[in-house]
């Protein structure tokens, strides 16, 4: 019998019925085409800034993008390593046929997971609770819990300057109906605009004229396994270029060719702040005199180059003369043009943190559909979406991170408490404890989650287990090993240099002096650790003041989050209410003291008044 | 909500002595800090103490402070209630001191809405509580718009989005590193940023604390040639507030200097006594005198006699007040009139100083021309410049950490997480704390994407 469906085969449709099969729910996977499963339909990277950790996270709760991605690397890099470790975060260049073949593989390994070429069209919904959904032909197949992880499928128009056409990624088959079904189901379906730049044949360009952007020369992993498949001299180079004079010219020119300009009149569709297209930033930074490119390698095995920073929804002959215009492209053979493309969403404040839906019991949705944008944005709802469709499933209470956990729990809070406007990416600054939320502590804070509900093996568990203890006791050593100012020793600070002892310190006191690193304190007490773990102790002891504020901060929101509001809060009970903040409660329906209090127009005052309710009504220990 | 609260719990100025309260679990800590006398954490529970409050070093304030230690106080929390006898600068000095040392200022009906919570209070007063709130959260928002259409708050408001240019730099030179041509934040900038901050910071404090009426009082002079009824006339304010007078050596026959509580506002009386003297003629008014006491103070009572014709010298300093708050004064208004006043766009108040005529019109005519008839005696009006200055020095102090952290050259980006605060314990002053502000302000300010 068929417990879980999932409908869509990208990244966030993979971590989802892999996360249901892998709890040994018997799950199906429905996509409008095997050949897309796990499709990286934009750039052909994985990771970045915030991007990066969170496939650490995902990797730490068991998820699969991290080991996949260190499966398929043409290039890897650690960004800011000049800045805290709070900012550090991998980026990768994925191989796009690599990738998904690497996933496909696992998907068809999984013993309780079947995977089915169709286009779902609607739901079986009965009583408010989904039974099953109804494919384009008619089809029905039922199942306890359906997780939509649809991407830029429901309705998708692509647009190419005055040309509106219906149609997916690759010309795919879009679904048609269910954005409509979902409306009449009781959701608000928005409408979210993104784009793509042009894809151009590698051999028709003269990479001399650009500027070479080459990997790390140290070996880095997104997983915890560490398990390492690709070679350091062995990377494939990014290269950078900038637009021209004659670029900027061109498109100043065409502007209202453009579909967003002009071009199409009909376009409801919001697009990215983040990501703003080429017209965009010459319309909106009209001072700025270039802009930066990036020549992205997509795969070893084909010759397209992904231009980042160039996408467009300009005609096709304006995009064969930009491209023209840019160094070493004089040549250039486009063998993609670029587009941009709308698609339906839903109101992600009709989410709850589980991803469960407020509106269809056993409904649950991840990624695009959300309104978020990012191949790491939308697998890690999906790995949520799928351990607690799972966990329902199981009669268990949902995984629920919260914001000084992880950068998920930042982004669902974010989704289902503030909503969204245009497609949400992560960012840094979107974090209020990042120095909690690093890259090198992520097993640190959530392998405990991964491991009990069941997505982290025992033997995975017991390393985290052993790293662990590893660390505490060394930091236990550093705090009780001195080393005293002997000739000896101040001859080794200078040459450091750091200032000369003038008293017996520990190690641990040491450690936080500014120029110091572990390998200085190997110096005086050699320990045999790998440098995942001097990573987490030389940060753990040289922030320890600003972990410990951001520790502190975050315990006053662990404490409100903690202020549970039951399901059946009536508001229109509680006088005094300001009418705003009555109209977004409803909405929101927030389950916390906490959540409540970080809905946009609900004040201080408000809370008091449903603390002040809630004690009279339910006689709560708040 | 562990938060432990403060605030001013009797009406400011008013009474001979103010109560300031503290409630939460830190109280007795936060207290000692402040405190010179018994070891607050060793004496018993519901007694009372006498001693000093303290800043370092400096005595503020001689005191009784009495100590509840939960569960029985009013919040079921440790209490501690300071009972000062300063004044309305000395009071607030105390709270500031105790927001400074960790204490969060209670928002209105906040211990109320504590004993209730914590079960001190009947579920059927919840009602009321709730009423208060509101009530109370309403006209302190009022009074903050009020408060904050000012220099001041536009000065804070600049500061922000000075802040927010190098916030949202770094932010973006974290989240897309790639990007080569966009200004990298050095250890250099931020440094100037903070050396602006600093300045900044210290010079609102000053304009604040200077431009605070409620906080330092008004300065009042009463004007007029001799004999017109000024002594009689401050006399008479002082009569109804002698509680609070604390009268200067003058002549048996010229209390001149002394302050006057309007409704918890304080008047502080400037000793005029010595325009008399620098003219020897009896029927005369020192204009250069009386110009200099005008040019220094906040209000102006000008009183002409009502038996008599105007004066030149009357006149000229009439010409010469200009925009300076005014309120002319008709004394011996039961007597016959011979005084012809020039047009002017000044409040009259006739009064009978000798009668106690009139008097209560000058009261709510000075408070009209200060706005006074928002602030209520109740806490929070005062409260909220108190509250903007303890966030200010907050700020100070979060600026010293960060020339802390610059002299041991953390990386910008550990830097910014204070900066933040800054950002945001400013925004609290203003109101500004939209959580959208600074994605907008990153994507508004540089151009990034795919």
């Amino acid at each position: 019998m068929l417990e879980v469906i999932v409908v869509g085969g990208g990244h966030a449709g993979c971590e989802a019925s892999l996360a249901c099969s892998r709890k040994g729910h018997k799950t199906l996977l429905v996509t409008g085409n095997k050949k897309n499963i796990a499709d990286m339909p934009c750039n052909p990277s994985i990771g970045g800034s915030a991007k990066g950790i969170v496939v650490r996270e995902i990797d730490a709760l068991g998820g699969e993008m991290g080991r996949n991605a260190d499966k398929s690397l043409l290039q890897i890099k650690m960004l800011n390593v000049a800045k805290g470790p709070a900012v550090q975060a991998l980026r990768a260049q994925a191989d796009k046929i690599t990738y998904p073949k690497n996933m496909v593989e696992t998907l068809e390994a999984e013993e309780n997971l079947e995977i089915r070429e169709a286009l779902v069209e609607d739901l079986i919904i009965e009583d408010g609770v989904v039974k099953g959904v109804v494919l384009e032909n008619g089809e029905k197949i039922f199942a306890q819990a359906v997780i939509l992880t649809t991407g830029t499928y429901l309705k998708a128009d692509i647009l190419v300057g005055d040309t509106r056409t219906r149609e997916g990624p690759h010309g795919e088959k879009p679904s048609n109906h269910l954005s409509d079904k979902l409306r009449d189901y009781g959701f608000d379906i928005i409408r979210l605009k993104t784009g793509t730049p042009q894809r151009i044949d590698k051999n028709s360009i003269d990479f001399s004229k650009t500027k070479e952007e080459q990997g790390d020369s140290v070996y880095h992993t997104f997983s915890f396994d560490n398990e390492i498949h690709y070679k350091i001299e062995e990377q494939v180079p990014c290269h950078l270029i900038y637009t021209q004079p004659e670029t900027h010219q061109i498109i100043r020119e065409n502007l209202n060719k453009s579909s967003m300009y002009g071009g199409l009149t009909d376009i409801k569709g919001v697009g990215p702040r983040y990501c703003p297209s080429i017209e965009d930033k010459i319309v909106r930074f009209a001072d700025k005199e270039r802009h930066q490119l990036f020549l992205e390698p997509e795969s070893l095995y084909y010759d397209d180059i992904y231009i980042q920073g160039f996408s467009t929804s300009m005609p096709r002959d304006v995009q064969e003369k930009m491209v023209h215009s840019l160094p070493g492209l004089e040549h250039a053979k486009i063998l993609k043009y670029a587009y941009a493309i709308e698609y339906d969403a839903i109101d992600s404040k009709q989410l709850k943190q589980s991803l469960e839906t407020k509106v269809v019991e056993n409904l649950y949705t991840a990624g695009q559909i959300n309104g978020t944008s990012g191949y790491e944005e939308a697998a890690c709802q999906g790995l949520i979406a799928g351990i607690n469709a799972a966990l329902k499933l199981e009669g268990k209470e949902p995984l629920i991170l919260k914001r000084n956990e992880a950068y998920i729990g930042v982004l669902i809070d974010d989704l289902v408490t503030k909503g969204i406007i245009d497609p949400y990416r992560l960012l840094t600054s979107r974090a209020e404890y990042r120095l909690l939320l690093r890259h090198d502590n992520a097993d640190m804070r959530l392998r405990e989650y991964g491991y009990q509900v069941g997505l982290v093996s025992q033997e995975k568990y017991d390393r985290f287990l052993a790293k662990k203890k590893k660390i505490e006791e060394t930091k236990e050593i550093l705090k009780t090993t001195k080393i005293t100012p002997t000739e000896e020793t101040q001859q080794y600070l200078e040459t450091i240099p750091t200032t000369p002892l003038k008293d017996g310190i520990t190690l641990y006191e040491f450690l936080k002096r500014p120029e110091v690193t572990f390998s200085h304190i190997q110096h005086f007490l050699p320990l045999d650790i790998d440098s995942a773990i001097e990573e987490v102790i030389t940060v753990d002891i040289k922030y320890e003041g600003y972990i410990a504020k951001a520790n502190k901060e975050a315990l006053k929101m662990v404490d409100l989050d903690n202020k549970k509001i039951p399901e059946d809060i009536n508001y229109d009970a509680i006088h005094n209410l300001a009418s705003e903040a009555k109209q977004k409660l409803k909405k929101i329906m927030p389950t916390s003291i906490g959540q409540a209090l970080r809905i946009s127009g609900v004040n201080p005052a408000d809370i008091s008044l449903i603390m002040i309710y809630l004690k009279k009504e339910y006689h709560h220990e708040s | 909500m562990k938060d432990t609260i403060a605030a001013i719990s009797t009406a400011l100025g008013v009474g001979a002595i103010s109560i300031i309260r503290v409630s939460g679990e830190d109280s007795i800590e936060i207290v000692s800090k402040i405190w010179q006398g018994k070891d607050l954490r060793k004496v018993p529970t519901h007694t009372i103490h006498y001693g000093f409050i303290k800043d370092q070093e400096e005595i503020i304030d001689e005191v009784l402070l009495t100590i509840m230690k939960a569960p029985k106080t009013f919040t079921k929390e440790d209490v501690i209630e300071i009972n000062s006898h300063g004044g309305i600068a000395t009071t607030n000095r105390i709270l500031e001191l105790l927001l400074l040392n960790g204490c969060r200022l209670a928002e209105p009906g906040e211990f109320t809405k504590r004993a209730f919570l914590n079960g001190r209070i009947d579920l059927i007063e919840a009602e009321g509580v709730m009423d208060l709130i509101s009530a109370k959260t309403d006209k302190s928002r009022n009074l903050a718009l009020h408060q904050m259409t000012g220099q001041v708050s536009s000065l804070i408001h600049d500061l922000r989005n000075r802040l927010v240019d190098v916030i949202s730099n770094i932010e973006v030179n974290i989240d897309y590193p790639e990007y080569e041509d966009i200004e990298v934040v050095t250890n250099e900038k931020m440094k100037e940023t903070i050396n602006y901050l600093k300045e900044e910071i210290q010079n609102i404090l000053k304009k604040s604390e200077t431009g605070s009426l409620i906080k330092e009082g008004i300065k009042t002079v009463i004007v007029g040639k001799p004999n017109v009824g000024k002594s009689s006339l401050l006399n008479r304010l002082l009569e109804e507030e002698k509680a609070i007078v604390t009268d200067i050596a003058g002549t048996t026959r010229d209390i001149v200097e002394g302050d006057v509580s309007i409704d918890g506002i304080l008047l502080h009386m400037v000793d005029t006594a010595g325009i008399r003297k620098t003219e020897d003629k009896v029927e005369s008014i020192g204009v250069k005198k009386s110009l200099e006491w005008i040019e220094k103070a906040d209000l102006v009572l000008f009183v002409f006699n009502n038996q008599e014709e105007i004066t030149t010298e009357e006149k000229e300093i009439l010409s010469k007040i200009g925009k300076k708050p005014t309120i002319l004064i008709i004394n011996k208004n039961d007597l016959e009139s011979h005084l012809e006043l020039p047009e002017l766009s000044l409040p009259i108040i006739r009064i009978s100083a000798l009668q106690n005529d009139g008097i209560d019109d000058l009261r709510k005519q000075i408070k009209t021309l200060f706005h006074l008839e928002e602030i209520e005696q109740s806490d929070y009006t005062y409260l909220s410049s108190a509250r903007s200055i303890s966030l200010l020095k907050k700020c100070q102090n979060i600026v010293e950490s960060i020339e802390e952290g610059l002299k041991q050259e953390l990386p910008v980006d550990m830097l910014e997480i204070d900066l933040k605060n800054i950002w945001n314990l400013l925004g609290e002053i203003t109101g500004e704390t939209y959580t959208e502000e600074l994605v907008d302000a990153i994507f508004s300010r540089f151009c990034l994407g795919k």
